[in-house]
């Protein structure tokens, strides 16, 4: 969608944050790359840090170690402001201005203002213009602020748990709009969600949290292409161990089901299914004990 | 021009069912040479999908040599899968109107019917390797998923 040349969305290096001097860590030790262009599934459980992160890419939190870059800038710096939108989950707005109002208000304060973006927006979703923000139902309000966000043309979109209150053809009508933002202008967007199912065909770059740390950030079709669904003996576990990354096991009896990420060929006798991308996701997320990787040159012996 | 329909429950990954879907157009003469894709964008905005997911799958059709890419312009069909052979009248399509009529009096159910086509089709290609020069891109096996490399 971009060319080569594009700045990355987002590049975190060492990236840590604690909201109390001495609290624990929301973020820790984050290294990872958005590339621009693309669609990001933010993904974690609750409190694994995804809303720490997108405060920090708008610009809303500073770093306390390491750093962070959205399109190159520093967030929060008028460079970056005028590039990047942040659509928080509590979607602050002045609930006395009508959604008139609130639109003039983007327009005034934003150097670059489409107001026919910003319009449709609310147009679209039946919202009445003259209505006043704070009389409006959640999902209502939630196109207000995307239209605020949309208005700004933004190059990098990111978005805090933006379907959450809305209804099902909602959903639909707002991915859909932003699909199509993306593929007319290249736009980047990052958005969290739980509801991993509109993740599948929407995001094709995943970024998954877990207690703060980054689990994996990559390219979802090479996601899906890495990972299989293992069904065997369960004598045969200690083997695949050594040679692939277990994501996720689970033994009935002899019967050994696990979720892998394959690092060459799969030996011994294994029934082998290619999982969804939300199968991986949640092996992921629900995977307690520590991963660890087949050393190179043990795969670079098998394959 | 062809409405893209994506089924999230299938598993089949949404740049193949656009391939797949395409090609079905073109085999029944819904698309024919010099028609015009829509674009990622029509796509997406009525699907709900990632833009980088047409892309693809248009990509996938180029190098199959059944679109070309002109840019600024948009995708346009090259080339037309559409037999003569297989249209409504055609006698082929007769003859098995009616072999499909025999099979359901003889109380065949559709995975019979389906299994003995396929054994029928397996018979026949394994007999006659060396004379399919090309395979084209309607010989592949609807759905297969890819495990030649396990």
């Amino acid at each position: 969608m971009t060319g080569p040349d594009a700045p990355d969305a987002l590049r975190a290096t060492g990236l840590g944050f604690r909201y109390r001097r001495r609290g624990g860590w929301a973020l820790r030790d984050c290294e990872f790359t958005v590339p621009g262009g693309r669609v990001t599934a933010l993904v974690g459980r609750n409190g694994a840090g995804k809303t720490t992160l997108l405060h920090l890419a708008g610009g809303l939190l500073r770093p306390g170690s390491g750093e962070l870059r959205a399109l190159d800038a520093v967030p929060g710096t008028s460079e970056a402001r005028a590039r990047v939108a942040l659509l928080a989950q509590d979607k602050p707005l002045y609930p006395r201005f009508t959604v008139a109002d609130t639109l003039l208000m983007g327009e005034k304060l934003n150097f670059s203002w489409d107001r026919t973006t910003a319009e449709r927006t609310v147009r679209e979703g039946g919202v009445p213009l003259h209505a006043r923000v704070g009389e409006l139902s959640p999902g209502r309000r939630t196109r207000v602020a995307l239209a605020l966000a949309l208005g700004k043309r933004p190059e990098l979109l990111l978005l805090d748990e933006p379907l959450a209150d809305l209804d099902p053809v909602a959903r639909g009508d707002i991915m859909a709009g932003l699909m199509a933002e993306a593929a007319e202008r290249g736009t980047s967007i990052v958005l969290s969600s739980h509801v991993l199912p509109e993740i599948e065909e929407t995001c094709d770059w995943v970024l998954v949290l877990r207690d703060g740390r980054v689990e994996l950030s990559e390219d979802a079709y090479t996601v899906r292409e890495s990972h299989a669904v293992l069904t065997g003996h369960a004598d045969q576990a200690d083997a695949l161990a050594t040679e692939h990354t277990v994501v996720q096991r689970r033994t009935a009896g002899r019967q050994l089901t696990a979720l892998i990420r394959r690092h060459g060929p799969l030996h011994g006798a294994w029934h082998v299914e290619r999982p969804r991308l939300e199968d991986i996701l949640i092996g992921y997320l629900q995977d307690v004990e520590p991963r660890h990787p087949a050393p190179a040159e043990r795969t670079e012996a098998a394959a | 021009m062809i409405d893209y329909r994506i089924d999230r429950g299938s598993g089949v990954p949404a740049y193949v069912q656009i391939v797949e879907q395409t090609e079905r157009a073109l085999r029944m003469g819904i698309l024919k040479v010099g028609d015009k894709l829509p674009t990622a964008k029509q796509v997406v905005a009525a699907t709900a999908i990632n833009p980088n997911t047409v892309l693809r799958a248009y990509r996938d059709m180029e190098q199959a040599g059944l679109v070309e890419l002109r840019r600024g312009l948009g995708t346009f069909v090259t080339r037309s899968l559409a037999r003569p052979a297989a249209e409504d009248d055609a006698p082929l399509r007769r003859e098995l109107t009616d072999w499909v009529a025999r099979a359901r009096t003889a109380g065949l159910e559709r995975a019979d019917v389906l299994a003995l086509v396929t054994t029928a089709l397996d018979t026949y290609d394994n007999e006659h390797v060396h004379e399919q020069d090309s395979r084209t891109p309607g010989d592949r096996e609807p759905n297969k998923k890819k495990e030649e490399d396990v």
